[in-house]
């Protein structure tokens, strides 16, 4: 894997809220890399950190520890402000909810462009409109929706107007908060199959936080579960779906519906208890498997893990 | 099922909106029978209707919505016709309750969860003060609140969403419905906790003796849960049958696009099948097959006929030109002609 360029590396992150006696670690000792044109896809319950960590890496939330590098680049804490410009630039985001992430009282004319406003990223106001209309197109939406208010879109066109917003700017990695967890199963597909075809025709690079692991099968090239703030698993996507080692990556693969009655009628659905874990006397590492296979675990566990792959 | 009496029976229904002086047809002609103790979902995309159907069960249905033709038979009785509010009462929480999507906004902020639980059960059951918060605190522990006593005295604030829902559940519970409507009870939740409250609902279901509905658009949810499922397109049924009948020998092309969409049908690096278009307008009159326009092998008499239910099995009907004997020669696609092995080949 040494050949592939890492875009983002994060090592050793740790986000807090609040101080003092109040404080939360969220998220804590992760590791990852994402490697340039593959989407890397983060995957656990509601509370585990997940969306902290993509927001962490487009500078929203600020870290308490370790490090995040884009491009070889420290990118967390204070950096300067030429190199803040380019973050913002170059990392885009796509939200969960398209009735909440689009300003109501703007037309998409602006909030596509106001991207471009900020950073003054058109030589006149032809060359602007022009870059909206080519956004527009591209994610499959009519010229003439620039002048329309958000509220007169359906789910799926907004979130399209929330990845035209996006891309206007050319970032080089997209962080796709749950993208499609608001959206029908129909135009579900819909977005999904624009998110690959931008991927190949602009080289991007995503990273995907989704809880819906039917879908994140499909898109990922790989795949972190993280529970409670840190990683417990990390895997390429097929060989996470096979050889799930993780107690937790094992419940979480259980809770996906199958659409298929018979099997569903058969499954058993597992629970996680991180009780099961005795980690008083021998301290859990995060640890090679095999190849490009991660999990955190004591050595017990590990050796226990072990057999399991071989 | 024939010898089997239906407890709520919908036929024929219909339902418009008026929206500045428009009228929007959003249930067209709609039948529907509810057996005892089944589980009956309806799936199909928003806007297809299939929250103003169940609705109007409960007599639900927005201001300037209205029932404007068939019946809706239950007890004996055309509750379609009820037009106050006392003869809803009898009805709405008593015998048949509803579970709405998102536990946020279906709690109130301002009040204890037990009081809100309490509440409903001082309306519909007849009991007041200490003993119905005795039975509001059963209630807590029996959809899985630990320690109800203490939860008891907390706001909807304190709870996290899953166990928000299952508060939401036995207000809906509390008296002891004979059916209970869930209106995608799951969607705001992530997947393990989805997990668990199908599970809790299916419980309750056997132990309580209800006759479950559920409105979803996810069809694993229904795999999971479902004895029968209605598929609903612009305002109408489209195609029912039992479970397996539908994921396994599906007949209306809107089944199969709601079928090929799904993630689990997808191979790595090719374009999900997606449903191209969107619904029809309701505002005009549907001509014809109302999905024709988005069906890229449609018939010709699809857009000019609408078709009328053929049956496929006693319990399995589509309303779809396909089935009739003169229908041209013609292929289901492979996704849904072989769709046991291609759910499975992939483990």
């Amino acid at each position: 894997m040494a050949e592939k360029e890492k875009l983002i590396e994060v090592k050793d992150l740790q986000i807090t809220f609040g101080s003092g006696r109040k404080k939360f670690v969220a998220v804590d000792h992760v590791n990852f890399d994402i490697y340039k044109g593959e989407t890397f896809s983060l995957v656990g319950e509601s509370g585990s950190g997940k969306t902290t960590i993509g927001r962490a890496i487009i500078r929203v939330n600020p870290t308490s520890a370790g490090e995040i590098y884009f491009k070889g680049q420290k990118i967390n804490g204070k950096i300067s402000k030429e190199l803040d410009q380019e973050v913002i630039r170059k990392c885009q985001m796509i939200f969960q909810d398209p009735q909440a992430s689009l300003n109501e009282r703007a037309k998409v004319d602006y909030i596509i462009s106001e991207g471009l406003y900020n950073f003054h990223l058109y030589k006149d106001e032809a060359d602007r409109e022009c870059k909206v209309q080519e956004a527009l197109h591209e994610v499959g939406l009519l010229p003439e929706f620039a002048s329309r208010f958000p509220h007169e879109f359906s789910g799926g066109q907004r979130q399209r107007i929330g990845i035209a917003r996006a891309l206007v700017m050319e970032p080089e990695f997209i962080v796709a908060d749950e993208p499609i967890s608001a959206l029908d199963v129909s135009i579900r597909a819909q977005v999904l199959n624009l998110l690959n075809k931008l991927k190949a025709s602009r080289g991007l690079t995503y990273l995907f936080i989704a809880h819906d692991l039917s879908v994140v099968r499909l898109i990922s090239d790989r795949i972190a579960v993280i529970y409670k703030g840190r990683i417990v698993e990390l895997a390429e996507a097929e060989e996470l779906f096979l050889n799930p080692l993780h107690p937790y990556t094992q419940a979480l693969l259980s809770a996906v519906p199958i659409p298929d009655p018979e099997l569903e009628k058969k499954k058993k659905l597992l629970v996680y208890d991180p009780s099961v874990h005795d980690y008083s006397v021998d301290g859990p590492i995060w640890y090679e498997i095999k190849p490009g296979h991660f999990v955190y675990g004591n050595k017990k566990e590990l050796k226990g893990y072990e057999a399991i792959v071989k | 099922m024939a010898e089997k009496t239906p407890i709520l029976s919908a036929k024929d229904v219909e339902i418009q909106f008026s929206l500045r002086g428009n009228k929007l047809k959003a249930i067209r002609k709609c039948s529907l029978d509810l057996y005892e103790g089944e589980t009956l979902a309806i799936v199909g995309e928003s806007g297809s209707g299939k929250s103003v159907f169940t609705k109007s069960f409960l007599g639900m249905l927005d201001a300037n919505g209205k029932i404007t033709g068939g019946s809706i038979t239950y007890e004996g009785i055309d509750i379609s016709k009820y037009t106050t509010e006392k003869q809803w009462r009898d009805i709405r929480g008593r015998k048949i309750a509803m579970v709405m999507q998102d536990p946020m906004t279906s709690l109130n902020p301002l009040k204890k969860v037990g009081k809100q639980i309490q509440e409903s059960i001082e309306l519909h059951r007849g009991v007041k003060g200490a003993e119905a918060k005795k039975m509001a605190i059963e209630m807590l522990d029996k959809v899985g609140i630990p320690d109800p006593e203490r939860r008891y005295n907390q706001y909807p604030h304190e709870f996290s969403g899953g166990m928000r829902q299952r508060v939401v559940i036995a207000i809906a519970v509390a008296c002891q419905p004979q059916i209970l409507i869930c209106d995608e009870p799951t969607t705001a939740l992530d997947v393990t906790i989805q997990a668990q409250i199908l599970d809790l609902i299916r419980n309750l279901k056997n132990e309580l003796n209800m006759t479950v509905v559920y409105i979803t658009h996810d069809l694993g949810v229904v795999a999971n849960v479902a004895d029968r499922i209605a598929v609903m397109y612009a305002g109408q049924i489209v195609e029912y049958g039992n479970a397996d009948e539908i994921f396994y020998d599906a007949w209306h092309p809107y089944t199969w696009a709601l079928l090929s969409a799904l993630p689990q049908l997808g191979v790595k690096g090719q374009d999900l099948p997606s449903i191209e278009g969107t619904p029809p307008n309701l505002f005009q009159e549907t001509k014809g097959d109302a999905f024709a326009p988005r069906n890229k092998q449609a018939l010709a008499i699809d857009f000019v006929k609408e078709p009328p239910f053929f049956e496929v099995t006693p319990t399995h009907k589509a309303k779809t030109w396909y089935l009739d004997p003169r229908c041209p020669a013609f292929e289901r696609p492979e996704n849904i002609r072989n769709y046991k092995e291609k759910i499975r080949q992939r483990g």
